[in-house]
């Protein structure tokens, strides 16, 4: 086994560039930061490269089987013997190809940023947070530990919270990013409370130990775990669906997604990093890293199936109703990381059966590439309007060509039609599907449908439709911005490609797939149908939306409203917590507690007030008290005491 | 090292002070003498770790022991273990960055600093103490400043709030006499280290244990008994107010944590008690703050909050909790005190504290703002911060605890992360971010002295959050010493 120390490093480079920017980037560097960060991320996203090629080609393989390397590794906090949080650093074909993702998607933002940015009066700080998210970001996947990946997990949280509050003087993005933290923070006690679960059964924390012993069903601590029950269900149940709620708040995945949309007031290149390609993901992450253990118990496995193809289908609704361009794209992140999910839920561990983990993984790979994309096309959209809704656009196509190039591609890539990237891993995901719960496939089919619904919708919407009426522009950007939207663009054709089932698998041996051209004659047919339907309703400027819309009444309003969930929310905090809990316990304390307390105290100054009279100074009185003492005592004595 | 310099010092500091003129000589003595209490800690923190590395393996090391009272067996007998060593840090810590917030103090300046030292020699003096007599004579020290220090430098209702408190910690010291005077007639001695030896009889710990639990508790903010905290905070000056949570609430704390190691059976007879007050003072405390529309206030109930930990792993009676709790007063006081230097710094400029009246700071004062900031994401239990250290491990601890009901406890009080996001979000929300007024846009940011004292802090909460196997290795001798005592408790039943 050779050296991966060097792998320290790639997460290691972004949280030095936070710092220098953090502390002295406002004085120093306000110019020069978005270099300096690029620059360091450059390094990051080389060596991730550099550490790919090592593992894929080189010797990450023993006996045909991928191996677990672990790089790296320090007790940071040790509870008792067996149990300690440690840092460290694994090498497997899922943290590799994470690294591959977030450096390079985090690379192409930072780029783009040179130009989206530029001229802020904040440009340092705004590094210093992609840095800090990116250093956040590497730590989760890199983790050996499960309270470590807890650890990069609230981090990842802080920093999103940063960069999506970064227009702090606006209300509403402070109002998105205290939605978003406070959301996945509720999750993240579902997570804790799972770790802790977790780790007192499983007798420690390391991620390579949990599933070493929980995955055999011989074992004292499986036993013990399966048997033990709380509710109806076993405490291996009860751990995993804790820590899958951690995952589907970070994921954004149903009833835990409203974060998401709101989340949109960040910078829109903040969007392409967080919200495609790397924090949104986390939760399917750390659903593929604790894999082996979900395996061994199919109902929480169910629960992932379930909730992510309602998620999906969910998503997708609604975003065929939205205006704002970039909610569209984060019902559209929110659908297809359902899509993850349930392939997920529905695999199984080894050879052909765990088709659906390598199809999900794969399609948050392709995933990564095209909604980057699109999330930068409509920055560099944004850039170009100044707005973010749909009936401010149109005509685009010649002003911005290289925009548009990219977001067709991009579109043609989410939707599914081959050869571009998205197609493949949809299509293993439906295989995968197909073969093993019926439902599923019909709900995915008809996502797959709605997506490119929508999809071509916002296309058409924005780049076609009514002439532009834009008089003064400034051009499409500078290259800083164009060139990320090609190389991803090339990423978006070429990634389907990629031969991945040679790389992840469920056991880490190579899977043969192939692709079905009968089997795709459904999806890619729906597709087309749906691009068609799209292209006749918005291509060019006319009433029939409005009117579609109107026919579909109710149904259209509570899509369009998102099926109300948000208001759901607002009224139990708002309505139940607020004066149900909060207010009473707030008055209660004032009133009662310390109420209580301030009894005690005038009532000793009440009682010392009425009998301050006996200590009056007199001398008359205090022969009085003498002589009545005496005289009671003796009475006393005389007739009880004899 | 003979411990009894760390009294001696601030002694020489404060009557300096008695003799010196003018608010610029005043403070410059303060802070040389609080900088070399600092020092004075770390060095000896240099000479424990030394003794520890060549394996002295003494529960308490540097112990002297001189007769003081020896008709009833009183002695001045001091030493440390790592946990009253940890406490020792903290209290040079924010001694030093009090002093530096009170830079400009200019009303009655020369008391001001010399309560300010006299305070933090009583918080020392207690650190030392194995000597119960001695613990609570220095105790009795630490209280009687902080009445005058509210009384006179005060705001708002401050007689009023400083007539509560002192009443409030004075039964406190009263409920905690009566424990040791129970502890005394049935061991003749107030010894610590003797008294360990000797053992106290079953009965007498359960009759004399709420006594001085509940006293301990009252410093500690203790649920019922917290009610001194939000209106003595409120009232206090900046550097009063980091001393009352930093070093006064931690005497709590700490008397708590050994009177649970001298009567292991009371504790674990009353372990549900204290659970059950603990897990209500967190949650209660923490939907309490959400309320709160002053900033003082804000962090006065979250204290309440955030020292039920502290309560919660003293009564989860094993090494993980108390190692946490352990932390967690550290965390707290350093991370309490860095909050209410940053508020005091807001209100010197703005001359409010209402969350209504403030926003968008971090554009006029960017440093003050991201010291807030700060001291918020610590609170709200970000790793990298102490705070996140410190609470983790008090969960890991407890949930060790197999009784079904304290798994409850552990999940409640865990639930309190997700309203403390919600209080310190929506207080940095208002305040930090948000649009701001016209005449706040005009106001400055930190002058050097409060960037200091607010990088002392921080340097601590991050030392802490990223190292923390550095405190870890430091109160771990001293806790398990702790549990030794609490597993003698357990074999004897």
């Amino acid at each position: 086994m050779s050296n991966y120390s060097y792998i320290l490093l790639i997460p290691l480079l972004p949280l030095l560039t936070f710092l220098v920017l953090g502390i002295f980037g406002r004085k120093y560097f306000n110019t020069t930061a978005g270099f300096i960060g690029s620059a360091s991320l450059l390094a990051s996203t080389i060596l991730s490269f550099i550490a790919a090629k090592q593992y894929f080609f080189v010797d990450g393989k023993l006996n045909g089987v991928y191996q677990k390397i672990i790089a790296f590794k320090y007790t940071w906090l040790s509870f008792s013997p067996n149990v300690s949080i440690d840092m460290g650093i694994i090498i497997d074909p899922i943290s590799v190809m994470m690294l591959i993702v977030v450096t390079s998607v985090s690379l192409m933002v930072h780029v783009f940023s040179l130009g989206y940015m530029k001229g802020e009066e904040r440009f340092a700080t705004y590094y210093a947070f992609l840095s800090l998210f990116t250093f956040s970001m590497l730590g989760l996947i890199l983790s050996v530990n499960i309270f470590q990946v807890y650890i990069f997990w609230e981090l990842v949280g802080a920093s999103s919270f940063l960069l999506i509050g970064y227009y702090f003087s606006k209300p509403s993005a402070v109002a998105a990013a205290k939605k978003a933290f406070i959301v996945t923070r509720f999750a993240d006690l579902g997570f804790l409370i799972g770790i802790l679960i977790l780790g007192f059964y499983g007798g420690t924390l390391d991620i390579g130990l949990l599933i070493e012993r929980l995955t055999a069903t011989q074992s004292a601590e499986f036993i013990n775990m399966t048997t033990a029950s709380f509710l109806g269900a076993s405490m291996l149940t009860w751990g995993l669906s804790l820590i899958f709620i951690g995952g589907a708040g970070k994921s954004a995945m149903f009833p835990l997604h409203i974060w998401l949309p709101d989340a949109m007031e960040g910078p829109t290149p903040v969007s392409a990093l967080i919200h495609a390609a790397t924090m949104v993901v986390a939760g399917v992450y750390l659903v593929a890293r604790l894999f082996p253990i979900f395996s061994m118990d199919p109902s929480s496995l169910s629960l992932v199936t379930y909730i992510g193809a309602f998620s999906a289908f969910f998503a997708a609704v609604i975003a065929c109703t939205q205006t704002d361009i970039k909610r569209v794209l984060a019902y559209s992140t929110m659908s297809q990381i359902g899509y993850m999910m349930f392939a997920l839920g529905i695999s199984k561990v080894g050879g052909e059966e765990g088709l659906g983990y390598m199809a999900s993984l794969f399609h948050l790979f392709t995933h990564a590439f095209f909604k980057s994309l699109l999330f930068l096309g409509a920055g560099a959209v944004i850039h170009m309007v100044h707005s973010n809704e749909m009936k401010d656009m149109g005509g685009l196509r010649k002003l911005m060509p290289i925009t548009h190039i990219a977001f067709l591609i991009a579109c043609l890539a989410i939707a599914g039609i081959p050869p571009f990237a998205g197609f493949f891993s949809k299509e293993e995901i439906l295989t995968a599907a197909f073969h093993s719960n019926k439902l599923i496939y019909g709900v995915a089919l008809f996502t797959a449908a709605l997506t490119s619904f929508y999809m071509f919708r916002l296309y058409f919407s924005i780049f076609w439709s009514k002439e532009s009426t834009l008089q003064h522009h400034h051009g499409e950007g500078t290259w800083s911005m164009k060139l990320p939207l090609l190389i991803l663009a090339a990423c978006a054709v070429l990634a389907g490609f990629v031969p991945f089932s040679n790389f992840i698998t469920s056991d880490g041996k190579a899977l043969e797939t192939h692709i079905d051209l009968i089997f795709s004659i459904a999806p890619v047919g729906l597709t087309l149908i749906a691009i068609s339907i799209a292209a006749y309703l918005y291509k060019k400027e006319n009433d029939k939306p409005s009117k579609l819309a109107a026919q579909f009444g109710i149904l259209y309003q509570a899509a369009f409203k998102k099926f109300y969930v948000d208001e759901l929310y607002l009224f139990i905090t708002k309505k139940i917590i607020f004066p149900f809990i909060g207010h009473p316990i707030a008055w209660a304390d004032k009133n009662i507690v310390d109420g209580f307390m301030l009894l005690l105290g005038k009532t000793t100054a009440k009682i010392s007030f009425k009998i301050k009279g006996i200590q009056s100074g007199k001398v008359q009185n205090y022969t009085l008290y003498f002589f009545g003492g005496i005289l009671i005592l003796s009475i006393l004595f005389i007739y009880t005491w004899k | 090292m003979n411990l009894s310099l760390l009294i001696l010092l601030p002694i020489i500091t404060a009557m300096a002070i008695l003799f010196s003129n003018g608010l610029k000589q005043i403070r410059v003595i303060g802070l040389l003498g609080s900088i070399a209490q600092l020092g004075l800690a770390s060095w000896l923190l240099k000479l424990y770790l030394n003794e520890r590395a060549i394996g002295n393996t003494a529960t308490y090391l540097f112990e002297s022991n001189y007769p003081w009272f020896s008709a009833l067996h009183i002695n001045y007998h001091i030493g440390i273990d790592g946990i009253s060593l940890a406490m020792i840090l903290l209290t040079s810590l924010i001694v030093v960055a009090g002093i530096l917030v009170s830079w400009t103090m200019d009303k009655l300046s020369k008391e001001y600093f010399f309560l300010l030292v006299l305070l933090s020699m009583g918080a020392y003096g207690f650190f030392i103490s194995l000597d119960l007599f001695t613990l609570f004579f220095f105790l009795e020290v630490a209280v009687i400043p902080k009445f005058l220090l509210i009384g006179i430098w005060g705001s708002g209702n401050k007689q009023n709030s400083a007539m509560k408190l002192a009443l409030m910690l004075m039964a406190g010291s009263a409920l905690v006499f009566v424990g040791l005077m129970g502890i005394y007639y049935n061991t003749h001695t107030f010894d610590i280290v003797q008294i360990t030896q000797i053992g106290i009889s079953a009965g007498v710990q359960q009759f004399f244990f709420p006594f001085a639990f509940i006293g301990f508790g009252i410093f500690a903010a203790l649920f019922p008994f917290h009610t001194w905290v939000p209106d003595g905070h409120a009232s206090a000056p900046t550097a009063a107010s980091m001393f009352l949570a930093g070093i006064s609430m931690k005497l709590g704390g700490y008397g708590c944590l050994r009177i649970a190691s001298l009567m292991p059976d009371a504790a674990h007879h009353y372990a549900w008690i204290i659970i059950l007050l603990a897990t209500i003072a967190i949650i209660y405390g923490a939907f309490a703050t959400m309320m709160q529309t002053d900033l003082k206030y804000i962090n006065a109930y979250s204290s309440i909050s955030h020292c039920g930990f502290v309560i919660l792993g003293i009564g989860m009676m094993n090494k993980t909790s108390i190692n946490g709790a352990v932390i967690q007063m550290v965390s707290h006081g350093l991370m309490t005190a860095l909050f209410f230097a940053a508020i005091g710094m807001i209100y010197s400029r703005t001359h409010t504290r209402m969350i209504a009246q403030l926003g968008g700071l971090l554009k006029a004062m960017p440093f003050i703002s991201t010291v807030f900031v700060i001291a918020g994401l610590c609170s709200l239990g970000l790793p990298g911060f102490s705070g996140f250290v410190a609470e983790m491990t008090v969960f890991m601890g407890s949930w060790q605890n197999p009784n079904g009901v304290y798994r409850l406890a552990t999940i409640i009080s865990g639930a309190s992360i997700v309203v403390t996001a919600v209080y310190i979000l929506r207080a940095t929300g208002k305040t930090i971010m948000g649009p701001i007024s016209n005449e706040h846009a005009l106001l400055g940011d930190a002058t050097w002295n409060e960037k200091f004292a607010a990088a002392l802090l921080i340097t601590g909460i991050v030392i802490i959050g990223i190292a923390p196997f550095l405190l870890n290795a430091l109160i771990g001798p001293g806790t398990d010493n702790i549990m030794l005592q609490v597993g003698k408790a357990i074999t004897l039943k």
